[in-house]
């Protein structure tokens, strides 16, 4: 069974307790992300400093697989620039679609990498991809 | 009941011989994930028996024409099973004559198709038009556009905590300005069988005619459909063992003749000249265009496997598991069952205290049992339980106890890997 493969320990961890948790005052960005196919939701915060991620909290009602990604993604962009959040994004993207991306993942997406079990799970990569999404809204993005 | 009365219940309601049925739905055979399927989620579409998967390709194979066109053997042939399978639905449903009987792709489009004609013959700003809160999209979405379109209003009938309608509420929202009431017979979402007959007589009583969404009641319950009184009626032929691409409309009396024409083209004219066209008589005026032949053939074979079966048999199976699976999976920590009404169709919908629905049927996936997670396109409802989503089993004459047991066994392992 590959259950193990996608509800990694951090993955579990970060869904039961969700760090940045809330919203953000003096937030500079916000934005949501909805997924009508399940109704998972987020709203996601933003403190930018010139280019560059001081802050990002979120609150949302979704999966595990949506709550932990966006919970560890928040740790993840802040103090990033906003190119290099897109260019993680890029990274997490292929990540969670690509099977063999698993194997090249580099370390530089950190525990991220924990997210690789998704590709296997076509279904979920929407839960997985969705606070990414915001955060790109958030950026003023594509 | 405890879990063994229950599981015993299964037993003694009627030898079903749920090895033998099985033996009828190829798929039911099949490993995906590497487990032995077991599917419970028929109220989403059902598995197809043998004798429609055969009648679907006898068709292509030896019988395909376009129908009321051609002289020749096939078109006559393909005319024939057509008008068939009107005749086994109108059997089916008991209704007195098939002119009542308008083929659709399903359930969507008979709602849209009265939705649109009785809307533009009867339907004005002010009017309004009652649903339910336990209403499938379907029958809500094509309301919500009627009124935006004319300006009347949608009116809809709260749902008790137990997942019934308010019958009291439902009484004071028949007024004067009610030109239409649109209910489900029995929930998607929850399983709830509503009280049809007493719906549409306090309807009727003000005279306000009434149309029933069907889908999830086709399949379980024996329709009679002048004995319910109900004015339309909706359903899918896929929810009920047979192919996609097929659904009926049933319009009592002469709702049919007096509703204006929806869909223009070949096959519901009596004339065309290039300035105007006069209609064919019912069905056919409500049948533009070549429909699903092919499915609506094969239609007709889940129709007999389904009288073969009785419905009255089919529903007693159904209810024995169901009691049994809501025991059991009632009995997991955590749980809490969302519809609990008296009378309710073979669906367990329920949630798991801080495990998304798509979680746990991601997991329940990995032992090859298939569920609905989700809103069940009934998001007013899940506001009405304060739930996002629910997991939904939902269970028919194929299922059986052991599959039951695999299902509560491995919502439980669901916790075991969230605490």
């Amino acid at each position: 069974m590959d259950l193990s493969a996608l509800y990694e320990e951090v993955i579990l961890d970060h869904n039961r307790s969700p760090r940045n948790w809330g919203e953000l005052p003096g937030a500079t960005r916000r934005a949501e992300g909805h997924n009508p196919f399940c109704g998972d939701q987020l709203t996601l915060w933003l403190k930018l400093d010139g280019d560059v991620i001081r802050e990002a909290r979120f609150v949302g009602e979704g999966c595990a697989i949506s709550r932990a990604s966006a919970s560890m993604m928040t740790q993840a962009v802040s103090g990033r620039t906003k190119a290099e959040a897109e260019a993680l994004f890029e990274r997490f993207h292929e990540l969670v679609t690509d099977r063999s991306a698993a194997e090249r993942a580099d370390r530089s997406l950190g525990n991220l990498r924990a997210f690789a079990g998704v590709a296997r799970f076509p279904a979920r990569v929407k839960c997985a991809s969705l606070a990414w999404h915001a955060l790109r809204d958030a950026l003023g993005g594509q | 009941m405890t879990t063994a009365a229950a599981r015993a219940a299964v037993g003694v309601t009627r030898p079903w011989d749920v090895d033998r049925i099985r033996a009828d739905f190829p798929i039911l055979a099949t490993h995906p994930r590497g487990k032995p399927l077991v599917y419970l989620d028929s109220a989403a579409t059902s598995q197809k028996p043998r004798v429609v998967i055969d009648a679907l390709r006898r068709y292509y194979e030896e019988e395909n024409g376009n129908i009321h066109r051609g002289v020749h053997y096939l078109s006559e042939r393909a005319t024939g099973l057509y008008d068939a399978t009107r005749e086994a639905v109108r059997r089916f449903i008991c209704a007195a004559r098939t002119e009542e009987i308008v083929f659709t792709r399903g359930t969507t489009e008979a709602v849209n198709l009265v939705a649109a004609t009785f809307g533009q013959a009867f339907v004005r700003a002010g009017d309004e038009i009652v649903v339910s809160v336990m209403e499938h999209h379907s029958n809500l979405v094509p309301w919500q556009l009627l009124c935006e379109r004319t300006g009347a209003r949608l009116r809809a009938v709260p749902v008790t905590d137990t997942g019934e309608l308010d019958l009291e509420a439902y009484e004071s929202l028949l007024t004067p300005r009610t030109k239409l009431v649109a209910l489900a017979w029995v929930s998607n979402a929850l399983g709830t069988i509503n009280p049809v007959e007493r719906l549409v007589a306090l309807a009727r009583e003000r005279g306000v005619p009434v149309l029933l969404d069907g889908a999830q009641a086709a399949p379980h319950i024996a329709i009679d459909v002048q004995a319910v009184g109900c004015d339309f009626l909706a359903f899918s032929g896929h929810k009920m063992l047979g192919p996609t691409g097929v659904g009926v409309l049933y319009a009592r009396g002469d709702w049919l003749d007096r509703l204006p024409p929806w869909q223009g083209g070949g096959d519901m004219i009596s004339s065309v000249s290039i300035d105007r066209s006069t209609w064919a008589p019912p069905p056919a005026k409500f049948e533009a265009g070549t429909p699903d032949i092919g499915a609506v053939a094969a239609f007709r074979a889940a129709i007999e496997y389904l009288e073969g079966m009785g419905l009255a048999a089919i529903a007693a199976h159904e209810h024995a598991l169901l009691t049994y699976a809501t025991a059991r999976v009632h009995a997991i920590p955590g749980v809490r069952v969302i519809g609990t009404a008296p009378r309710k169709a073979g669906v367990l919908s329920f949630t798991l205290d801080g495990v998304h629905a798509h979680d746990v049927a991601t997991i329940l996936d990995q032992h090859g049992i298939a569920v609905r997670a989700g809103h069940h396109c009934a998001q007013p409802l899940m506001q009405r339980f304060g739930v996002p989503s629910t997991t939904r089993a939902s269970f028919y004459l194929y299922n059986s106890v052991a599959e039951v047991d695999v299902l509560a066994d491995a919502v439980a392992s669901v916790r075991t890997l969230f605490a």
